[in-house]
């Protein structure tokens, strides 16, 4: 699927461009695209060292692990076929609750280190398993109490009130993650799948 | 009271790596080469992840310099406009998934015309503040996974999106009234 619509992408925007005559932009865009990937990930690398820094001493103090267990519940609602006790527990609460803080910038590292630990219970290397899925749509929809992005653009722009836009942003985004949740179950239920998925 | 949520937030970040070095130090443990061991793994898990990076974003820097993007937008405006979006904030639903950048380009030429405690600034702001850019999350966390057939991924962030979309339209009409 990710062949044909990242091809897609870049086979139509060709077309188009030779269409309206706008192979020039189409061409300085492909560097452009590229120019600013190393740019995202220049950011991503600090964040990622100095956050799984960071994360691996929490690991080691055994502060995830109860995390974890202070949270167990939410987990086993959200992702069942995550063994309890497993290390992948403690990294998607951690970044869960990045995100619920509004902690982009910690959110993406412990996010990432979940998706890996997840990748080791995965029994099909290469292929998105259920639990996988469903922390890639909690973060997509993430609920998020203090969008601080957008309240920093806010202030910056002069608004009188930066801060007023946090409780139509919860429920907005609240109503989006409750129903990327149930999308998530139905398509697992239609998939039809055992914990390790078929689909 | 928002404002102290803010600072809250903002505080967050040194106390919780104050608190998690304390714990360490308690514990006993060597907590400057756990340290080190952890970063290594960020760096590299960094490397594994710059080509998927580059790979989308390049397709999606084309979609927009061709015009195609912005022929799409045109070609599905008139069915947004007939379900109650402005059309000012539709560049804005569809690059959301796509490109975070672009998308809080869409959010600032708003704010520099309108204002953002406009109607439209503060839609503006809560559209993107309570979804985020899945096509970056799809390539960040897959490709550290080393995730290569996707099976609905795409769909149920795709979804989540619309619905954070549609839900920060409603939400805005409740708090901040119709269109002046």
């Amino acid at each position: 699927m990710v062949h044909r619509i990242w091809g897609g992408m870049i086979v139509a925007s060709v077309l188009f461009a030779l269409l309206t005559g706008r192979v020039g932009p189409v061409s300085a865009a492909v560097f452009d695209g590229a120019k600013q990937a190393v740019q995202v990930a220049l950011l991503l690398l600090a964040f990622m060292t100095f956050w799984l820094g960071i994360l691996k001493i929490a690991e080691a103090a055994g502060l995830l692990w109860g995390l974890a267990r202070l949270l167990s519940p939410l987990l086993r609602l959200l992702f069942p076929d995550v063994p309890k006790g497993h290390p992948a527990e403690g990294f998607i609460l951690s970044n869960l609750s990045a995100n619920f803080f509004g902690l982009g910038n910690a959110a993406t590292p412990m996010g990432i280190k979940a998706m890996k630990e997840l990748a080791k219970l995965n029994p099909r290397p290469g292929t998105a398993s259920r639990p996988m899925i469903t922390l890639l749509a909690l973060n997509t929809a993430s609920i998020t109490l203090v969008p601080s992005t957008v309240i920093g653009y806010r202030a910056a722009y002069g608004s009188a009130r930066p801060a007023e836009i946090i409780v139509p942003a919860l429920i907005a985004s609240t109503v989006g993650t409750v129903v990327a949740l149930l999308v998530d179950r139905l398509f697992q239920r239609r998939a039809g799948d055992g914990p390790d998925g078929e689909g | 009271m928002f404002e102290a949520l803010l600072r809250l937030s903002e505080g967050l970040i040194p106390a919780l790596i104050a608190a998690v070095l304390a714990v360490g130090l308690i514990r006993r443990l060597p907590i400057y080469e756990t340290f080190i061991d952890g970063a290594r793994e960020g760096l590299v898990t960094t490397v594994d992840i710059v080509p998927h990076l580059i790979g989308m974003l390049v397709a999606v820097h084309m979609l927009q310099a061709s015009g195609l993007l912005l022929a799409l937008i045109q070609a599905g405006a008139p069915f947004f406009s007939a379900v109650g979006v402005p059309p000012e904030v539709v560049p804005l639903a569809f690059l959301r998934p796509l490109s975070g950048a672009a998308s809080s380009a869409v959010m600032l030429k708003l704010f520099a015309d309108h204002g953002p405690d406009s109607w439209l600034g503060r839609l503006a702001s809560i559209m993107q503040g309570s979804t985020d850019t899945t096509l970056y999350i799809l390539a960040v966390y897959f490709g550290a996974a080393g995730i290569r057939r996707f099976r609905y991924a795409l769909w149920v962030g795709l979804i989540a999106d619309l619905t954070g979309l549609a839900a920060a339209l409603w939400v805005h009409r409740l708090f901040f009234g119709p269109a002046p």
